[in-house]
């Protein structure tokens, strides 16, 4: 009856109905009637977590260690009954930020790096390439062995077989069809597979209910029953041994590791992350999975024990392998059904693994390596081409199909070296790589980029040297010597005992040395900066909650007339318009087009990219048509510096103008002084033109008068020639005295500093006006000099000043009734001058106005009244020459009671003389 | 009949000058020193025409033009103004005020003379 071609036709029915699942589910979720949105789908989807590895493989590790097979299935155990906490951050975290993949997720969390996405990829590929080779080795042996049937015989080893002979080909032929089928029919903006996941559910129901079967035929079929099963394997010590066996204390570290590892696996392996994360559609059912996958786990463990004592009890030692005892047995007791329904079992389990970890692996592949390579030769000019979305399939076909091509290839190189369990743990320590970056990216804010890149990098090259090249070694396609004694024969290096680290077996051996590694880069290398913006904002996005999702993403803005035909070159016109339609109707908007250019539409568009593509890709698309540099916290962070700088530099700017304020302020100051000046120096100049023009005017008169009437009488003439003589001295004076009082002014007036007697130089200018003081008989009173009062000073100008005063009192007293008196006292430190005369005296409005140039009182007085022959210059020179030796010159007068003028000087007035 | 000139002037050498031409010119003639007696004399002496320096103390030669203009007694009264301070805008200022002339000092006794008589026909 089981001829190959029923086999052969059971496998496709079988693919078949999985394909007629899926496409139903696809439809119904088409038509918003999610077939998988429940609970128990969820958590049956989990079991995808039992491949081929746990339906045969299982046994054959009970048959070699007992209970030795249990922790792959206790780590998992573990992590959803006790830390499904991790499992719903990761979810809320992957949802709000349209996570695609493992990779995707790491690459966001450190700032979305393409590197890091690429790097995870790489890992991720080649790790779990062994796994699929087990998943080829197990169908294509247990085809080869059912086929035999009713004969059990061991399949060669697969490199013994012509490679067109060999049905693990044609096996991951069919199974990269069929994924392909599966997986890439159309491109879904948040890369979920509802056909998938249900015709998953469906495999892990089928695969359970074969193995239970499997387990119920051995048990009450075979046997009376699972007590009747260990007490009959205790008889056989050899066999007995497996239940018994004191494991040695690496044994116990074995088992740590293994939990460890399952813990991570169930995870971290892209598969499970795709199922558990990606797929899932409501957070809430993971309330379901958490007691559901583990109690998946415990009844696809039930019959492991039992199956494999019964095997080994039945099948002389050595003759059949006990990878294959789930389907040998009901062979040798020619159950051809339940064979066949344990070969479609084992099948399922096969398929559900490839399937679920192939189109991850493609679409880590595409949107992480693949597109960001593309996009990035930009010769290539993908980012000008209208429709990407066919593309992104194709290179996701491509992906699965060369996947499965290297699974094959591997199963060709070493498959043969190890059992079954063996291959997938390789697997397992490889994606064991992403634990540091993933749980420390959950829970550490600190993490960087770099310290990820370092980590990763360096954990993937210490498992390949410990791990994958030993198990090329060992069969046969590098030098055995390399295990034996190490890379270039150096002892440390040996990657089996790497650093002469001994006494543990080889997978906790490479997990001591790569986690260490990892996890020390990880952290040490994280630890040498400060995350920056970017990597902060992902940080606090992922750690700190999940509803940030990218709001200080964008800063810029683009239209949906950039935005619609970028997300349609990657998720198809239709879809990328209804997405964007119902971002409008969320929005409260009736079309498309009403949609704002702002910072929200462009997230909306990134997320939505972000789900086709990958959200490093998408970032890095959407910024190529936001019309504004993206704004990354970075950026932000940058502009709020930039925004201190500002501040700070404004302040320094009003700082600045307030200066300048001020400076205006004293220019002003100094340009309305200057105006003052320049009114000052034109009244001056007004003012001497009328002074000279004044005497001019008398000589000019009489001088025409004179020659026009030569006969004018002798005394008219005598007169007049007289009124010339004394206007022309006027004249000379006054020109005299403005050039005087310039030198002074601009200070190039000369000094001759002496020790002056100040009573002979007194004396000496009153003798030098003797004779004017006798013309108009007014007194001149000496007597209040006081003797030998001397100052340092320059005694022509002290004359000059004394000439001043006098001259000036004499003009305003009265004739013959007129009296001038000078005094002159002193103290240790000056010596004080005073002329006082009995004239009109000076109202105390012109007490400093008389100090004015060419201004001899306001006229408010009567001083004036005889218009003196004064220039008005006589009393600011003598200022000049007082203050010039730090002295004062003032008047003091009351109207009527004559004026007297008083100046003092310093006793060493000549040593600190200032200039003017 | 001679005219009556009246000079206003604090400068005494130019009004001993003035007087003489004018008088020498058939001119009778009335002098003042400061702006209040001028504008007394004018009232008093009604010149036919003044002759009047800007700077003088207490009441400057504007101030008397406007106030001999502002008196419609003296509406045929001719007044020349004289000035060391021949800025145009004391110029302007003082034919502004209502001054017939503006002579600038120092003059010609000639053109002076010419320019009263010039007033006065």
């Amino acid at each position: 009856m089981l001829q190959v071609w029923v086999i052969v036709l059971a496998s496709f029915l079988y693919l078949g109905v999985l394909f007629g699942i899926a496409w139903y589910a696809d439809h119904r979720a088409d038509h918003g009637r999610s077939l998988i949105a429940n609970p128990v789908v969820y958590a049956l989807s989990l079991g995808v977590y039992c491949t081929t590895w746990t339906f045969y493989g299982s046994v054959g590790r009970a048959a070699a260690n007992g209970i030795g097979f249990l922790p792959i299935y206790l780590g998992p155990t573990l992590l959803f009954a006790l830390a499904g906490f991790i499992l719903y951050r990761m979810i809320r975290v992957a949802k709000a930020n349209r996570i695609t993949s493992i990779a995707d997720f790491v690459a966001s969390r450190y700032g979305k790096s393409q590197l890091l996405g690429g790097l995870v990829t790489v890992i991720a590929v080649v790790g779990v390439i062994p796994y699929i080779a087990l998943q080829l080795k197990a169908v294509s042996n247990s085809f080869t062995i059912l086929s035999s049937y009713p004969e059990i015989v061991m399949p060669a080893s697969a490199g013994a077989v012509p490679l067109f002979q060999d049905s693990a080909l044609y096996v991951a032929m069919i199974l990269a069809a069929f994924t392909i089928l599966f997986g890439t029919r159309h491109l879904d903006a948040t890369e979920r597979h509802e056909g998938m996941v249900a015709a998953i559910a469906v495999e892990s129901i089928v695969k359970l209910v074969a193995f239970l079967a499997v387990g119920a035929f051995v048990v009450w079929g075979l046997h009376g029953g699972v007590a009747d099963v260990f007490a009959r394997a205790a008889e056989v010590p050899e066999v007995a041994r497996r239940l018994t066996r004191a494991d040695t204390s690496a044994a116990y570290g074995s088992w740590g590791t293994l939990i460890f590892l399952s813990l991570f696996a169930s995870l971290l392996l892209p598969r499970q992350f795709q199922i558990a994360v990606v797929e899932n559609v409501d957070v809430k059912h993971l309330n379901r999975a958490v007691w559901m996958f583990p109690l998946y786990l415990f009844l696809i463990n039930l019959f492991v024990l039992p199956v494999a004592l019964a095997g080994l009890l039945h099948f002389p030692a050595g003759t059949v392998d006990a990878d294959t005892f789930v389907l040998t047995l009901p062979m040798a007791h020619q159950q051809e059904g339940l064979a066949l329904f344990v070969f479609i079992g084992g099948l399922s389990a096969a398929t559900g693994m490839v399937i679920v970890e192939t189109i991850a692996l493609s679409t880590m592949v595409c949107n992480d390596l693949v597109m960001p390579l593309l996009l990035r030769m930009r010769w290539l000019g993908l980012a000008e081409k209208a429709d990407l979305s066919g593309l992104l399939l194709e290179i996701r076909r491509w992906a699965i199909a060369i996947i499965l091509g290297l699974g094959y290839l591997y199963f060709r190189v070493a498959g043969e070296a190890y059992a079954l369990v063996s291959i997938g743990l390789i697997s397992f320590a490889a994606v064991a790589q992403f634990a540091p970056v993933v749980i420390g990216g959950l829970f550490w804010k600190g993490g960087t980029r770099d310290g990820a890149l370092a980590g990763l990098a360096i954990g993937f090259v210490l498992w390949a040297y410990t791990l994958l090249l030993p198990s090329f070694a060992k069969s046969g396609w590098l030098p055995e010597g390399f295990i034996a004694h190490g890379l270039f024969g150096i002892e440390l290096l040996r990657p089996q005992h790497l650093f002469g680290l001994t006494g543990l077996d080889e997978i906790t051996h490479c997990l001591v040395w790569s986690l260490l590694a990892n996890l020390g880069a990880y952290i040490g290398v994280s630890l040498v900066r400060v995350p920056n913006a970017r990597e902060a904002r992902q940080a606090s996005l992922f750690i700190g909650g999940t509803d940030l999702s990218g709001h200080l993403a964008w800063s810029g803005s683009a239209g949906v007339a950039d935005l619609l035909p970028l997300a349609g070159r990657f998720l198809g016109r239709e879809r990328a318009e209804d997405a964007f339609m119902r971002h409008a109707r969320s929005r409260g908007l009736n079309s498309v087009e009403e949609l704002p250019g702002d910072a929200r539409l462009v997230n909306f568009a990134e997320n939505l990219l972000a789900g086709a593509i990958g959200s490093a890709s998408a970032r890095a698309m959407v910024s190529s048509v936001v019309s504004e540099e993206p704004l990354g916290l970075d950026e932000v962070m940058n502009i709020l510096d930039e925004a201190s700088q500002v501040r700070a530099y404004s302040r320094e700017l009003e700082q600045k103008s307030l200066e300048l304020t001020r400076a205006t302020a004293e220019l002003r100051q100094a340009n309305e002084r200057l105006r003052e000046l320049d009114r000052m120096k034109d009244d001056f100049i007004s003012t001497v033109t009328h002074e000279l023009r004044t005497p001019l005017t008398s000589i000019r008169a009489f001088s025409e008068m004179l020659h026009e009437d030569p006969k004018t009488d002798l005394e008219q003439r005598s007169k007049f020639l007289g009124i010339i003589v004394s206007e022309t001295v006027r004249l000379s004076r006054l020109i005299n005295q403005i050039l005087d009082l310039a030198k002074l002014e601009s200070g190039r007036a000369e000094w001759t500093v002496n020790a002056v007697d100040v009573d002979e130089v007194i004396h000496e200018a009153a003798d030098s006006l003797t004779a004017l003081f006798a013309e108009k008989r007014v007194t001149l009173d000496l007597s209040g000099l006081d003797k030998g009062l001397t100052v340092m000073a320059d005694r022509d100008r002290l004359m000059q000043v004394m000439v001043n005063l006098l001259s000036n009192a004499l003009k305003f007293v009265p004739p013959d009734s007129g009296m001038v008196r000078v005094g002159a006292d002193g103290s240790a430190q000056e010596v004080r001058v005073s002329v006082t005369d009995n004239g009109p005296g000076i109202h105390a409005a012109d007490h400093e106005v008389i100090f004015d140039k060419f201004r001899q009182g306001s006229g408010g007085t009567d001083v004036l009244t005889d218009k003196p022959q004064g220039t008005g210059l006589g009393l600011p020179i003598s200022r000049q020459i007082i203050e010039y030796f730090n002295g004062r010159l003032w008047v003091e007068s009351v109207p009527g009671a004559g004026a007297c003028f008083l100046f003092t000087l310093p006793r060493q007035a000549g040593d600190n003389g200032k200039k003017f | 009949m001679a005219h009556r000139i009246l000079i206003v002037d604090d400068e005494p050498n130019i009004v001993i000058s003035l007087e003489y031409l004018l008088k020498k010119e058939g001119f009778e003639v009335k002098v003042a020193t400061d702006g209040d007696s001028a504008l007394l004399q004018a009232a008093e002496f009604r010149p036919d025409l003044v002759l009047l320096d800007v700077m003088m103390p207490k009441k400057s030669g504007f101030e008397v033009c406007e106030s001999l203009r502002a008196d419609a007694s003296l509406a045929d009264l001719k007044i020349i103004m004289l000035t060391a301070k021949g800025r145009d805008t004391e110029i302007t200022k003082g034919l502004a005020l209502g001054a017939n002339a503006y002579i600038t000092k120092p003059f010609s006794t000639k053109d002076l003379v010419a320019q009263i008589k010039l007033l006065l026909t």
